[in-house]
């Protein structure tokens, strides 16, 4: 028996049962559709955080002043400043695990532009900030070490910033004020988008480290900063720079064996490492449990082409005693289950997709529709509907014509 | 000239639970081309499986069964759907007809399996439509049909595929005695004009009348072959 002719049995015989049919299909619509979903949801995840963690900087690890004890009461981080653009430059020379130091300190001010004013976040900090951030510039020029040394009255701007204080004007050359502080614009930064934390990445002003020191935002102490990131050399390297850093900066802050470090290193790559392979599991999760439900749709599938196979042995018997041959009757009862299960995956795919769209719409994730996981998915039910269509179909092929034509 | 059909010492036993049943035993007899065979005997006398044998839906546990010179007990069940594919034609009691389907897809059936053009298979469908005098009833689903359109149907399907032997089982069971009459008529005429070999099961001796031989079953073996030298009722 032809493809052609058992395809047209098999159409024939779903369409007489067109709600059961259609009832056994909507398992397989679900699995696909919800595998196709779920997939969707952790690829999305998976992918924001790989973005977060390339806008992060890559082997990036932070120093932040330690809390200190006043009075019996610890005092929490960064509530002292006990780091110096000193201890910034040491790291730089010392560690040899270390690629980069970018030292920053700044606050939260109001920057004014004309009749414009905008609350937003200047921090102060070196060229090589930039380079640690892997943050290119959208327009103009960054400042130099040299203008950082002088103490020189530049901004760099980041795109929210010139967005709200600027308008479509051009930024390049004009006159902000920063605590009263006339600075010349003089480079637009790329734009970021959102951090790990969802805070708004271009919101913010970086000017020299020095101009921050002395001119902007004063401390107590001079040359202090608030924090400072150390690029290691690269991923491999991460522990040993950690140590290192902490060995000096305890050596150079004279801290005692058994006291309480003044300072605090953390690794933020291995934080988002971290969070990556949550995402990765968590989607493997989600898409196991569709799996699962695809692997019910194909349960499904096998008791109705069970009852199917009861059903029509009558049928059977008349297809065995005309000369169908065992495999003739095994093939029809396949290509059925093989029909049903694929226009189910198809219909999935497009409830799938359809699905994803509208979960993104409403819930503002980033969700990626992979090509893989609709092939996948739809190879899979193709595979259910072979591997559950099997058994009912060999039984149909085995049963005996003589009992089969008897059979009421 | 060999028979077309040798049965030598047949014999088969079914296995009821522990119980051994044994529905024919020691059957011997031969059918030649063009015969027109009633095979007569109650219930249970083992006629029906003797009909299974003969029609390859069933194998014989001893003796020997040859179709067309072919030995049959040797067959695997491909073997034997092909068998029944080409050279046998089933009438049943209860036509066996795929319900929702129409006469000519019903008697298009047996062409499906062995391996004919679809346009070949509708040629040969509608023309064994037309020998039973069902012409421009081929769109018919089968249910909208009588008793005795069906069963015309259900020959028309046995004939498409011009087998040896037409094997007919109880076919008039249940019809009314005017129709019964028609079908016997038909297959009667299928006998003389094609020279088909045909075979029936019935335990109605009006109906046997209508052959020119008469086997008769009890217990199994076979009691009594008589040929009509008359050639049979005439109508």
């Amino acid at each position: 028996m032809r493809i052609l002719a058992s395809l047209k049995v098999a159409l024939r015989a779903l369409r007489t049962n067109k709600m059961r049919s259609f009832l056994t299909m909507l398992g397989i619509i679900i699995g696909v559709g919800a595998v196709i979903v779920m997939v969707a949801i952790g690829t999305g995840a998976t992918e924001m955080i790989s973005q977060q963690i390339a806008s992060m900087g890559s082997n990036l690890i932070m120093v932040l002043p330690g809390a200190t004890t006043s009075g019996g009461a610890r005092m929490g981080l960064g509530t002292v400043s006990t780091l110096t653009s000193d201890d910034a430059r040491a790291i730089k020379e010392e560690c040899p695990a270390v690629k980069e130091v970018a030292p920053i300190w700044g606050g939260v001010t109001q920057v004014v532009y004309g009749n414009q004013n905008w609350n937003t976040g200047v921090n102060g900090t070196t060229p090589a900030f930039f380079s640690v951030r892997e943050w290119p510039m959208a327009d103009g020029r960054l400042f130099t070490e040299q203008e950082v040394t002088g103490a020189v009255k530049v901004a760099v701007v980041g795109q929210s910033v010139v967005d709200n204080l600027f308008g479509s004007e051009n930024p390049l050359g004009q006159i902000i004020r920063i605590k009263k502080v006339p600075f010349t614009v003089i480079g637009v930064l790329d734009r970021k988008g959102q951090s790990a934390r969802g805070d708004d990445q271009d919101d913010v002003v970086y000017i020299p480290l020095t101009t921050s020191q002395k001119k902007v935002f004063g401390s107590t102490l001079p040359r202090t900063v608030r924090i400072i990131l150390v690029q290691a050399q690269d991923l491999t390297r991460m522990a040993e720079a950690e140590n290192q850093v902490n060995d000096l900066l305890k050596q150079r802050h004279r801290t005692q064996p058994g006291q309480l470090a003044d300072f605090t290193v953390r690794n933020l790559t291995e934080i988002m490492a971290t969070a990556e392979q949550s995402a990765k599991i968590m989607s493997l999760l989600l898409g196991s449990i569709a799996l699962v439900s695809l692997l019910v749709g194909g349960i499904g599938i096998m008791n109705i082409m069970l009852v199917s196979v009861t059903e029509r042995t009558r049928e059977i018997g008349i297809r065995m005693a005309v000369g169908a041959r065992s495999r003739d009757i095994l093939f029809q009862f396949l290509t059925e289950s093989i029909v049903l299960s694929l226009v189910g995956g198809l219909i999935g795919i497009g409830l799938g997709i359809i699905g994803s769209k509208v979960m993104a719409y409403f819930t503002e994730w980033s969700i990626v529709i992979s090509y893989s996981a609709l092939l996948m998915s739809f190879s899979f039910s193709a595979a259910v509907g072979i591997f559950f269509g099997f058994y009912p179909a060999r039984k149909a092929a085995r049963l005996n014509p003589i009992e089969a034509l008897r059979y009421e | 000239m060999a028979s077309l059909i040798q049965v030598t010492d047949l014999c088969k036993t079914y296995q009821v639970g522990e119980i051994a049943i044994q529905a024919i035993c020691g059957v011997t007899l031969n059918i030649d081309k063009g015969e027109f065979v009633s095979i007569m005997g109650s219930s249970g006398s083992g006629k029906s499986t003797f009909m299974n044998i003969l029609g390859c839906l069933d194998i014989p546990n001893q003796g020997s069964y040859y179709l067309e010179g072919t030995s049959i007990e040797s067959l695997g069940r491909d073997d034997l759907a092909q068998i029944r594919n080409q050279k046998i034609g089933f009438v049943f009691q209860g036509f066996n007809l795929l319900s929702r389907t129409s006469a000519l897809e019903n008697v298009e059936l047996p062409l499906i399996y062995s391996a004919v053009s679809s346009r070949e298979r509708r040629r040969k469908a509608l023309e064994a439509l037309q020998a039973v005098g069902l012409s421009g009833r081929e769109g018919h689903h089968t249910n909208q049909l009588s008793g005795g359109q069906q069963q015309r149907v259900a020959i028309a399907r046995a004939l498409v595929n011009q087998p040896a032997i037409i094997l007919a089982d109880e076919p008039t069971g249940n019809l009314d005695t005017k129709t019964s009459l028609e079908i016997m008529q038909l297959l009667t005429r299928l006998n003389e004009d094609q020279k088909m070999t045909v075979v029936i099961v019935t335990h109605e001796p009006d109906i046997a009348t209508f052959t020119r031989r008469t086997i008769f079953f009890r217990d199994g073996q076979v009691v009594e072959d008589r040929a009509l030298p008359g050639g049979g009722k005439r109508s």
